[in-house]
């Protein structure tokens, strides 16, 4: 399936009180180009992508916690190997968009503080536990999944280096998804243990990942202008059908029943038909209702203020290099 | 700060060439997802194979080495998640990775001789069967006994790996070339955090001080010949050889950190006997319980 084409705003022609850098601006979202660091942008726009970058690299950060319970007891040594490979490429992902939100003019321990004081969002999904190892199967195959059917369209978004910052991250994605897949096919094909593992796992694990989506289209209130200014490509509705398209054919390979029993091909359509998503436990997961919230704030908290005196270090032992490099040089 | 970390080794260990998935815009939007099988190989350009089936001796051999690198790595994947900085996340799930694959090609040799794969090995032994030495058993502590383990753990593993590679075994001599270029990287990571820390502030001098004194007690086992080596003339490494070479390779480290070799306690060891600390068998009860819980599972 290809991309259907955009629709792009056609920029409005000069009008009296636009400035000439915003007109640039304006020009530039209109022919579909990148805005750069140097270049002007409206306030809103550069909050708004403030925001969002700051929260997918909280949500890599966070996201490590359900996979990395799971590092010390992977069941075979290959398995313990790519999930160890995984997490740490999510904190590469982490480091990426920080340095990405960066360009913006806000720092890494600003994004930390506001993370770490509970100020800012992440990725709900991390706040459902993973008690079980197929949960590694789960996170991979829908988590991971949902993201990139969000991440994807990402890669062209208006800001330069988050457009690119997101191509990188999108090809390391892919690979955790099928990792997921493989996990789940794996454990599909075994024992009856094995499978109902699996199979429990995807229960609790799809509705949550249906919400990655974010609210339905009608109750979206950023949706809309950051689709204007070529940030968000298609709407959260479009991209939950898609996923959901993705997902049906694979299941059935993986021998795994949908816990949705609405699901159904609607030919008129073209498209599946699902249930209703419950709205209620998105948001009260969002207001910090989850069953895992305090933990994952608790742990990167911890890490965090364990690491200080580390950090102190690192920072006093440079700042010491410096001034004999410069005692050198002025000797 | 300016800790070497090689963010996109990870991904690399993990990347085949040719996953015959197609990275571009309609991935995830429909049929580029029919492609849903994960190769085998993703980490097979980390394990070294070699053609022959080890002696009863080098199996034996092969397993001290292979549980230190695997007891190690299960000891730093615990960071992940927990560093005191991103950049440290990335680092030291690095070196556990390229531990993980040290460790599977030196059980994947060793247990060939008795039909047992690496994860018979690493998952169906009980502790008096593991062979590690005990300084790769001791707990990660605070960040600066981590620092102290690597350094001295690393230290010994490159001046023990850049003799192997010459072994007259061409299998394990193909591992050692492998692993001796990246415990390289191992080495410079930890000497470069011990100074940081010896030389940082007041609280990290004192806390390197205490790490590596706490770790110190351990070095001495890594250099006990044991009849084992005597048997492999030509094979294996000496340890007593190590010694000079290892506390010569530490020692200008120790000098520009202004730090004081320690001199207390020495453990006697006997982990190549399968004599082990108390940290062993937590740690492998961890590490087994999920594959235990599952006999015969595949996964």
């Amino acid at each position: 399936m290809t991309i259907p084409p955009v629709p792009y705003d056609i920029a409005p022609s000069p009008a009296a009180g636009v400035s000439p850098e915003e007109q640039q601006f304006n020009d530039l979202i209109a022919a579909d180009s990148r805005i750069e660091p140097r270049d002007w942008m409206p306030e809103a726009y550069r909050k708004t992508l403030v925001r969002q970058i700051s929260q997918h690299a909280h949500s890599e950060i966070i996201g490590m916690q359900p996979e990395g319970n799971w590092i010390t007891r992977a069941p075979s040594l290959k398995r313990k190997a790519i999930l160890l490979a995984k997490v740490q490429d999510e904190a590469g992902h982490g480091l990426y968009l920080y340095s990405a939100a960066q360009t913006l003019g806000i720092t890494r321990d600003e994004m930390t503080d506001a993370l770490i004081a509970g100020k800012a969002r992440y990725s709900s999904i991390f706040n459902y536990p993973s008690p079980t190892w197929a949960d590694m199967g789960s996170i991979g195959w829908l988590v991971d999944g949902a993201a990139i059917c969000n991440q994807v369209p990402l890669c062209r978004a208006s800001y330069g280096p988050y457009g690119r910052a997101m191509v990188r991250i999108c090809k390391e994605e892919s690979f955790h998804q099928r990792q997921g897949f493989e996990i789940l096919l794996e454990l599909m094909n075994g024992t009856d243990e094995q499978r109902a593992m699996a199979q429990e796992s995807v229960n609790r694990w799809y509705w949550p990942a249906l919400q990655m989506f974010g609210p339905p289209d009608d109750d979206s209130p950023n949706s809309a202008q950051s689709m204007k200014w070529n940030i968000k490509r298609f709407s959260n509705d479009e991209l939950r059908q898609r996923f959901v398209g993705m997902l049906v054919p694979q299941a059935e390979v993986l021998g795994v029943t949908l816990p949705d029993p609405d699901l159904r091909w609607n030919e008129e359509k073209g498209v599946y038909d699902m249930g209703e998503i419950d709205w209620t436990e998105f948001h009260e997961v969002l207001q910090g209702r989850g069953p895992a919230n305090a933990r994952r704030l608790q742990r990167r908290r911890d890490a965090h203020e364990n690491g200080r005196w580390v950090r102190e270090a690192a920072a006093a032992y440079a700042r010491k290099q410096a001034a004999k490099l410069t005692e050198t040089a002025v000797a | 700060m300016s800790t070497p970390s090689r963010t996109d080794a990870g991904t690399n260990a993990t990347s085949a060439p040719d996953r015959g998935h197609d990275h571009g815009e309609n991935e995830g939007h429909g049929e580029g997802h029919g492609h849903v099988e994960v190769d085998g190989v993703e980490l097979s350009a980390e394990l070294v194979e070699g053609p022959s089936v080890a002696s009863h001796d080098v199996a034996e051999y092969a397993l001290w080495l292979g549980d230190d690198s695997l007891v190690l790595a299960q000891q730093l994947g615990w960071w992940i998640s927990r560093a005191p900085e991103l950049e440290e996340d990335i680092a030291l799930g690095n070196i556990a990775l390229d531990l993980i694959g040290h460790a599977r090609s030196l059980l994947h040799y060793s247990g060939a001789e008795s039909n047992r794969t690496e994860d018979d090995l690493a998952y169906w032994r009980t502790e008096p069967s593991w062979r590690s030495a005990h300084l790769f058993e001791q707990p990660n502590g605070d960040f600066a006994h981590t620092i102290a383990r690597q350094f001295i753990a690393a230290n010994y593993l490159f001046e023990l790996y850049s003799r192997l590679a010459g072994s007259a075994d061409a299998t394990l001599a193909a591992i050692a070339a492998k692993a001796v270029k990246e415990v390289d990287y191992h080495r410079d990571h930890a000497a470069q955090w011990v100074l940081r820390l010896a030389l940082g502030t007041e609280e990290s001098r004192a806390r390197m001080i205490t790490g590596l004194s706490d770790l110190w007690p351990f070095l001495d086992e890594l250099f006990v010949d044991e009849p084992l080596i005597d048997r492999l003339e030509g094979v294996a490494v000496r340890p007593s050889t190590l010694r000079g070479p290892v506390e010569d390779a530490m020692a200008p480290v120790l000098r520009e950190a202004e730090l004081d070799e320690p001199r207390g306690f020495i453990s006697s060891g006997g982990g190549r006997r399968g004599d082990h600390s108390e940290n062993l068998g937590p740690l492998l009860a961890e590490m087994q319980v999920l594959a235990r819980a599952h006999p015969g599972a595949s996964w």
